[in-house]
């Protein structure tokens, strides 16, 4: 009975520090100027609010299109906020910064 | 049908592929164009993802094709789930990688957009779909919700542009379905992109009823129907009925066929109707319409021939019971199959989907004699040229099958007898008219042919009675007192038995007094020639006594004379 409470709160405390790492994805086909971009902004900004709490997973559609699927791309480049909760999707090549912190939610986070 | 296959002008068309839908590859002369891109537009519930996915899954089973199906609407359980009714397993082709069902979820609500982008992503989903099935069929339903999630449209135009192109070089069969728009045929403007064919469906509704459409609007480089087609759906998918009016270029029978009454097929030239022909009977209400029917339908049954019988009425049993009591046991027949009464209520559909019905259940059950009863129910659903339409469309059908079709016609007994509802008389070959005729105070039923084409035909009233044994049609009394039915003609008849019974009583009344008139004078002539004989033999014996007493006298004298010459004086005592 203790045992798990005691795993519980281990697993809590795990999720707190796994939340405070955001953890981005982002969706390109191919080396395009439009995915380049993308992901020079992104890094940009990243390094700029979130320094040293971020991820960042660059999925090749061209190499795996099935995984189009999971997370419902349509859009490319396509930004992903796997965590913190909840989902955000940001699509474009994030050229603009605002709308970018915006559907980040990074704009309150700032303040 | 016919007259679309009849305006093909140039064999060498464009490759078409076969939907697999009932009726929509022969109005579409073979099918949507093979390798392009169809757009199927509608309002909301008119059939556009059901007629998507029956493409589908009838390439997938029927033409070994496999499909992709592309729902930007309804999940891929939800889709499985509303297809089940329709006898699809949409998860056993999946399986079988028959069929790739991809649900593309678009939340307005978790995107943002922050620059440029493209639509890549769909376009990567779409290739690996295809790709890993080989599919050759592709379903978008419906595309347009793209313009709901994401809010650039120009870059969403130029994607869509980009995106037909694309299907087109991947060679696919591919349906678009597209929401209808006000003025226009989608809400988005699809069809500017999809040129190819464009499919319009429609679900009206008029006067409580609604009918299904389905029209053509446009098909590059091929012949097409034009009409609006009405379709239905049912447990086995969808059908489009292309029902037109044929032409008049049917074949014609010179079989006859009996109607079942053996009076009736002698009043009509001694051998029945022509087979293929279509006959109508028409009658005030309770004058026996439905049992020349019945008559006609248990004749087909023991000719071995099937027989449809739409009652829009009565209820199959009521029918069954009802025909019983006049000696007509309807029930073996549709036990074996030979029967089928197809009942339903006039007003539980449109006029239209009436005639899409009878044609389904006709091409299904396969009679060769089809009885509709009443004709009238279907004229009260629709206005007047609706009804001629779609009657002189379902006679045409019928008899370029060679079917004969036996109508009943309803009429008011306020108008002429003569007047059919809405004319529809000149449509029929043979029109018997049934009326009652009203004698001495009681009503019979008479029975008359108003016309029988291509036959020579009775032109008598035959009075017509409903016996346990059937009906039986009998001479009604021509004589000096005009027409007789009923109880009227039986009393003539009578009265004119008990004076011929008279009469010839009183022949032989005279033929017996004449004979003892000859006895009489016989047996006269017979006593005065036994007195005439008396006579005679008194004659006879008179001249034999003289004789005798010549001979005595002569004797005597000789005696006298030899005794004289003894004693002379002996003479005086002679």
């Amino acid at each position: 009975m203790n045992k798990t409470t005691q795993t519980t709160r281990e697993k809590s405390e795990k999720l707190q520090s796994e939340q405070d790492t955001w953890e981005l994805r982002l969706y390109v086909a191919g080396q395009t100027p439009k995915s380049m971009t993308a992901f020079a902004n992104l890094k940009k900004l990243c390094e700029e609010h979130l320094e040293g709490k971020y991820r960042i997973e660059v999925v090749d559609l061209m190499k795996n299109p099935q995984l189009a699927k999971g997370d419902q791309i349509i859009a490319i480049p396509t930004l992903v906020r796997k965590l913190p909760q909840p989902l955000k999707k940001i699509i474009g090549d994030l050229s603009n910064t605002e709308r970018v912190l915006v559907g980040l939610d990074l704009r309150s986070l700032k303040q | 049908m016919a007259n679309v296959k009849s305006n093909v002008k140039s064999p060498e068309g464009i490759a078409k592929c076969q939907t697999g839908i009932r009726g929509l590859d022969e109005i579409t002369d073979g099918g949507i164009p093979k390798g392009r891109p169809t757009l199927v537009c509608g309002n909301a519930g008119c059939g556009k993802t059901l007629l998507a996915m029956e493409f589908l899954v009838r390439g997938a089973a029927q033409y070994n094709e496999p499909g992709v199906f592309m729902s930007f609407e309804e999940s891929s359980e939800e889709l499985a789930q509303n297809v089940a009714s329709l006898g699809f397993d949409l998860n056993d082709l999946a399986a079988r990688k028959k069929i790739y069902l991809d649900h593309v979820r678009i939340e307005p609500s978790e995107i943002e957009e922050a620059g440029e982008y493209d639509l890549e992503g769909l376009f990567i989903r779409l290739n690996h779909a295809i790709d890993s099935i080989g599919a050759k069929r592709v379903v978008l339903d419906t595309i347009e919700s793209l313009f709901g999630g994401l809010t650039n449209e120009n870059i969403l135009r130029a994607e869509l542009r980009r995106l037909f192109h694309w299907l087109k070089e991947k060679g696919v069969t591919a349906i678009i379905t597209g929401e209808r728009g006000e003025g226009t045929l989608t809400r988005h403007g699809l069809e500017e992109y999809v040129s190819d064919c464009v499919i319009l469906l429609d679900n009206r509704v008029e006067g409580q009823i609604s009918t299904r459409r389905l029209r053509i609007v446009k098909y590059r480089g091929s012949a097409h129907g034009t009409n609006e087609y009405p379709f239905l759906i049912d447990e086995k998918g969808i059908s489009v009925l292309p029902i037109t009016s044929i032409g008049l270029q049917h074949d014609v029978s010179t079989e006859r066929i009996s109607s079942g009454i053996p009076r009736l097929d002698t009043m009509l030239g001694g051998e029945g109707y022509y087979r293929g022909s279509s006959i109508l009977i028409s009658g005030t209400a309770g004058t026996g319409k439905t049992s020349i029917a019945a008559h006609f339908a248990k004749a087909a049954c023991s000719r071995g021939e099937r027989c449809l019988y739409f009652a829009f009425e009565e209820a199959p049993s009521q029918i069954t019971r009802n025909m019983r009591s006049i000696g007509i046991d309807l029930e073996p027949w549709t036990k074996q199959g030979m029967l089928d009464i197809y009942a339903v209520r006039p007003t539980i559909y449109g006029l239209e989907m009436h005639l899409v019905k009878m044609y389904k259940l006709i091409n299904e059950f396969k009679p060769k004699v089809v009885i509709i009863d009443p004709v009238t129910n279907l004229i009260a659903i629709g206005s007047d040229t609706e009804v001629k339409s779609m009657l002189s469309r379902l006679i045409d059908f019928l008899k370029a099958n060679q079917i004969t079709a036996l109508f009943t016609n309803l009429s008011h007994a306020s108008g002429p007898l003569e007047l059919t509802e809405f004319g529809i008389s000149s449509l029929m070959d043979t029109w018997l008219l049934l009326r009652d005729i009203e004698i001495g105070g009681e009503r019979n039923r008479g029975l008359y042919i108003l016309k029988s084409r291509g036959m020579a035909h009775s032109n008598q009233i035959r009075e017509f009675l409903l016996t346990d044994k059937g009906i039986d049609l009998v001479d009604v009394y021509l004589g000096p007192a005009g027409v007789l039915t009923g109880a009227a003609r039986i009393s003539q008849e009578a009265k004119e038995k008990v004076a011929e019974i008279i009469h010839i009583e009183e022949i032989e009344r005279k033929k017996r007094e004449l004979e003892r008139k000859r006895v009489a004078i016989e047996s006269q002539i017979t006593a005065l020639r036994s007195e005439f004989e008396a006579a005679q033999e008194e004659v006879n014996k008179l001249t034999q006594q003289e004789e005798m007493q010549e001979k005595a006298l002569a004797g005597d004298r000789t005696e006298m004379m030899r005794l004289r010459k003894a004693d002379v004086s002996t003479k005086n005592q002679s």
